[in-house]
């Protein structure tokens, strides 16, 4: 057994201060993604710091949008009737995510950070440059049937696996930290990294930095939406793209559009051109179809998951004309 | 005994639903030390060098022991040498060779698992390491025969080549042709418990294992003679066990190595496999490739098969899986060709997995007849009805009983076979594909043989034992079932026993044998006891229970206790019959067009397979076997990395098996069927049938629904696209 020293804190100021205290020390929320790892072997922190009895668990939604604090847990948060009614694509994503069991104990600011489903990041005998900075990218060249085609790199080709944080690309969360400089309001966009030359860095968070909560702006427009996540069996599996679409339709034009995607990117994927795309056109298959081609533009494919392209087309395209209102 | 027992409920299910029930890593032994194996990351090669310094001095470590310090063993067999199918090439830290990925190369032993399990991975290793070739589809390997069948007797070895009529001819007259190539990836066996294995020494010569073993008899004839003990120096025993499905068929090098850390440390040693670590070192179902070419008539009678393929296999054991078997026995055609072949890759030895050979084999084969069908426009149950084969066409031996016509009667019948439209895309919900397909099941009747002891007491009841396992089927059970329904006693008054090599020898749990053998040696054995005591006279006839219960006729002879055993033969009906259980697969599936996504929405099967001791055991059995055909078909493949020669997907969030969801209800219907010739009690056994032909039926009905005809397992949906 690798001993590892143990800490649990109820409140954020003692928590950041024991991060600073020790730069081998990292939060635990749910761990549900963390134990698993570290019983891997996969990470090797010298000491978890539990934030779970730090009360940032409530979830305010108000006509100026919602506040969730990182410690609700995800079933909660999915079920929680204001969020279900007012944001049923970030619902739907999240039921769609795990397993029950797994959703009880995950957390908003967990799942933020949920780690690759990577074959060879999960495998400390492989290279992986995410690992094992430097290592190689054992993928690459490998068993590469669930990883990603877009914001990839020549040192990492690792898939974001989270469906909540798909939601929250589209929805425009921002996320909000207290570390050793203060507050920080991160917009959803910039909290992920491209992995680029540098894929063990995964989020512009600071070591000790604590998210404590997501916010999200009032759902103007974007409650006709729709999550599709497509998968080798009906449940418990990571997307092999899932698509979360909103579209805001007047008259026969679409007004406003959200599209971002899952299973396909090295981190939560929103499709701006996309979105242009469909702004001002009428609501039919011809405009998804175009939107659609946007969202994959730029592509780049292993042999395994060249498949992903096309799937991931038709699901832009299905999940869009399957949103109320849309043709 | 009725033609379908009743569906009496486990009797063992009381104990496994409150704990009770203890599986091999749960039973409690005394200063148990625990091991966790270090097994290798290259797939080929040398190890050049091992540093255990930092595992040694890890905390609690009691011992690592690698080929350097390990116990030296007596010769071990080899592929030429091993004695039966189940006598494995085992990895016994003998020497520095990597013969595949996650081979054992270390066992480390410390105070707690937590313990052992860190200081494995401190153990650093380097290796030489040379390329590797483990994809059948790919590799440039030739395909070779089987080495020659095993020394001994093995029920299950099988001709690897069958001949009869002229194929070249049929096929160049034949009036139709359909000639494909069909795949199936590797496929990992994953019951619910893994392997674990307990080892305990009593003295430098004697040995006690709790194992997690479908073959306790098999476990220590294969323990002794690795570890150069006698055979009656180890007991072997495995009272529960969670699922074995072929893995734990045989036994595999961490069972003689939990042997040789425990006599290294002095203390008993538990070792139970991870999930990753089930994914390589016990075995798994060969990757095979099947060419099936079919000639026939305008009218769809069969006038030529051949059916040829090759599987992998590792460059240092054999195993062949006899995938043509289905194809010699399920349809008149008087001629045939079948040749199996296998290729040596860089993998760990593949070994059984349910229904070896018969799954395989009929998805080829039923997939081919589909497209016949198709290609003649002739209803695919009615082609086979046409074909139907009336005595084994492959040694012209009547059946002992076959009721495939009634199996496919009543499945189409439920199912609603005849509605079906046959042009594909054809039949539609909203926007979703729906497609029927059908297909054939077999798997013949195997009987091995298999001794019992039956005990009747005075106080009225009885206790019956065989060292039989009980795997999850239902072995405590049925064996309850027959022993009571030989003694004419209520099964409340019969116990059953089972598990352990100090009682009478029984066969390996596999091949669907267990209810037969070991139940024919316990009606058998139940019969003697009667016998015995009707012999001691005042009551006459040999059948005392009508006038007078045995506890009272014991009481009267002032005895205690009255025992027979009996010790089974093969009947000699077994060489003037052909035996096998058959049965009908029909599936609905609806597949979304677009995205490719399939989903199985209705499946019905019906079988034949003799007497039915308990309608709840069987029903389970077969409807696991029919899940499994689905996750065969739409799920399951474990993947190598092409370089590595590691299976990648080793865990069971990557290695898909269906959930809840993507099983609708199934139905499972008995088609009652009275064999007098199989063996005593009339039973094939349900536990492997389930599966074979599910697979195509649900590939049958992928073509109905869409149109595509899909030949290479598992169907996901890129393949659709």
């Amino acid at each position: 057994m690798r001993e590892i020293r143990y800490l649990s804190v109820a409140a954020e100021g003692p928590a950041i201060r024991a991060l600073q205290a020790d730069t081998d020390a990292t939060y635990l929320a749910g761990g549900t993604s963390l134990l698993d790892l570290m019983k891997l072997e996969v990470l090797n922190f010298a000491q978890l710091v539990d934030v779970n009895a730090i009360p940032l668990t409530k979830i305010e939604v108000s006509n100026d949008g919602a506040r969730i604090g990182s410690m609700v847990r995800n079933s909660d948060l999915a079920l929680h009737p204001e969020i279900a009614a007012r944001y049923p694509l970030l619902s739907e994503a999240l039921l769609s995510g795990a397993s029950p069991q797994i959703r009880n104990m995950a957390t908003v600011g967990g799942n933020l950070l949920q780690r690759t489903r990577c074959y060879y990041y999960r495998d400390p005998s492989t290279a992986c440059n995410k690992r094992n900075p430097g290592s190689g990218c054992a993928a690459i060249d490998g068993y590469n049937r669930n990883h990603a085609i877009l914001g990839t790199s020549d040192h990492c080709i690792a898939t974001h696996a989270s469906d909540m944080c798909v939601a929250l690309a589209a929805l425009d969360a921002v996320v909000h930290t207290q570390g050793p400089g203060g507050e920080r309001h991160i917009p959803f966009a910039e909290f992920h990294r491209l992995p680029g030359d540098h894929p063990e860095i995964e989020s512009v968070l600071q070591h000790g930095e604590l998210i404590t909560a997501v916010s999200l702006p009032p759902p103007t427009g974007l409650r006709q939406s729709r999550y599709l996540k497509i998968r080798d069996r009906a449940s418990y599996a990571f997307a092999l793209s899932a698509v979360a679409a909103a579209l805001r339709i007047e008259g026969n034009l679409i007004r406003g559009a959200r599209i971002a995607l899952g299973g396909v990117g090295t981190k939560p994927w929103r499709a701006v051109e996309a979105e242009q795309a469909l702004v001002g056109k009428p609501a039919n298959r011809a405009t998804f179809t175009l939107a659609a081609a946007e969202t994959v533009r730029g592509a780049r494919t292993r042999p395994h998951n060249a498949f992903k392209v096309e799937l991931t087309r038709r699901a832009v395209v299905r999940a869009l004309s399957t949103i109320r209102g849309a043709s | 005994m009725k033609k379908i027992g009743p569906p009496v409920d486990r009797v063992d299910g009381p104990l496994k639903v409150t704990g009770g029930a203890r599986y091999a890593a749960e039973v409690p032994v005394a200063r148990v030390a625990h091991a966790v194996l270090v097994l290798s990351t290259i797939a080929r090669g040398r190890i050049t060098g091992m540093d255990t310094g930092k595992a040694e001095r890890a905390p609690g470590v009691l011992a690592v022991i690698t080929h350097k310090n390990a116990m030296h063993l007596p010769p071990q067999p080899t592929r030429e040498t091993r004695a039966s199918q189940g006598d494995h090439v085992l990895q016994l830290l003998q020497d520095d060779h990597v013969l595949y990925n996650r081979q054992p190369i270390a066992i480390v032993v410390a105070d707690t698992f937590e313990r052992a399990q860190h200081a494995a991975h401190l153990v650093a290793v380097r290796y030489e390491a040379a390329p590797v070739d483990v994809d059948l589809l790919r590799t440039r390997t030739a395909a070779r025969a089987p080495h020659p069948p095993y020394h001994g007797t093995v029920a299950q070895t099988l001709p690897v080549e069958s001949r009869r009529g002229d194929v070249a001819a049929a096929l160049a007259a034949a009036a139709v042709r359909v000639e494909e190539v069909y795949t199936i990836p590797a496929e990992t066996h994953n019951p619910m418990e893994p392997h674990a294995t307990i080892a305990v020494w009593h003295g430098p010569t004697h040995l006690t294992v709790y194992d997690s073993t479908q073959g306790v008899f098999e476990d220590q004839r294969k323990l002794a003679a690795s570890l150069g003990l006698p055979r009656e120096n180890v007991r072997v025993i495995s009272h529960y066990i969670g699922g074995g499905f072929g893995t734990k068929g045989a036994v595999w090098s961490h069972v003689p190595l939990a042997a040789m850390a425990a006599q290294k440390v002095g203390r008993p040693v538990k070792l139970v496999l991870s999930r990753p670590q089930m994914f390589g070192p016990v075995g798994a179902r060969p990757q095979i490739e099947q060419r099936v070419v079919i000639g026939a008539g305008r009218d769809g009678v069969l006038a030529a098969i051949r059916h040829e393929g090759r599987s992998s296999v590792s460059q240092f054991d054999q195993f062949c899986e006899h995938f043509t078997a289905p194809t010699r026995a399920l349809y008149k055609c008087p001629n045939l060709d079948t040749t199996e072949r296998v290729v040596s890759l860089d993998i760990a030895t593949p070994c059984q997995m349910r229904a070896p050979g018969e799954v395989t084999g009929t998805f080829a084969l039923e997939s081919a007849l589909d497209e016949l069908a198709v290609k003649l426009a002739i209803d695919p149950l009615e082609l086979r009805l046409r074909n139907y084969a009336e005595t084994d066409p492959e040694t012209g031996r009547p059946w002992s009983s076959k009721s495939l016509r009634q199996c496919y009667q009543t499945a189409a019948e439920k199912f609603g076979w005849s509605r079906k439209k046959p042009q594909p895309r054809s039949m539609v919900d909203g926007k979703l594909l729906v497609g029927w397909g059908m297909a054939t099941a077999t798997y013949p009747a195997n009987v091995r043989p298999a001794s019992a002891i039956a005990t009747l007491f005075a106080d009225g009841t009885a206790l019956v034992r065989a060292g039989t396992q009980d795997i999850g089927t239902g072995t405590y059970t049925v064996m309850t079932q027959v022993a009571a329904d030989a003694l004419g006693l209520p099964v409340e008054k019969v116990r059953f026993e089972l598990g352990d090599t100090d009682m009478p020898e029984t066969p390996t749990s596999g091949g669907s044998c267990t209810a037969a053998s070991v139940g024919s040696a316990v009606h058998q054995a139940c019969l003697g006891a009667r016998e015995k005591l009707a012999r001691l006279g005042n009551g006459g006839g040999a059948d005392p229970s009508v006038d007078e219960p045995f506890a009272a006729q014991l009481a009267r002879h002032g005895m205690k206790r009255i025992e027979a055993r009996y010790d089974a033969k093969q009947l000699e009906t077994r060489d003037r019959y052909a035996m096998r259980a058959f049965g009908a697969q029909f599936v609905e599936v609806r597949v979304d067009p677009e995205l490719g996504e399939v989903r199985v929405s209705r499946a019905v099967g019906a079988f034949a397979a003799g007497r039915i001791l308990n309608a709840k055991t069987a029903r389970s059995q077969l409807l696991g076997g029919m899940i499994w055909g689905i996750s065969m078909a739409l799920h399951e493949n474990t993947v190598y990395d092409p370089k590595l020669g590691r299976i990648m997907n080793n865990d069971l969030s990557e290695y898909l098996v269906p959930v809840n969801l993507d099983i609708p209800a199934i139905d499972v219907l008995f088609v009652p069927e009275d064999d007098p010739y199989v063996n005593e009690i009339g039973v094939k056994g349900v536990g492997e049938i389930g599966i074979t032909g599910m697979a195509a039926a649900v590939a049958n009905a992928v073509y109905h629904a869409t149109g595509r005809r899909i030949r290479d397992l598992p169907i996901t949906l890129d393949k659709l696209l």
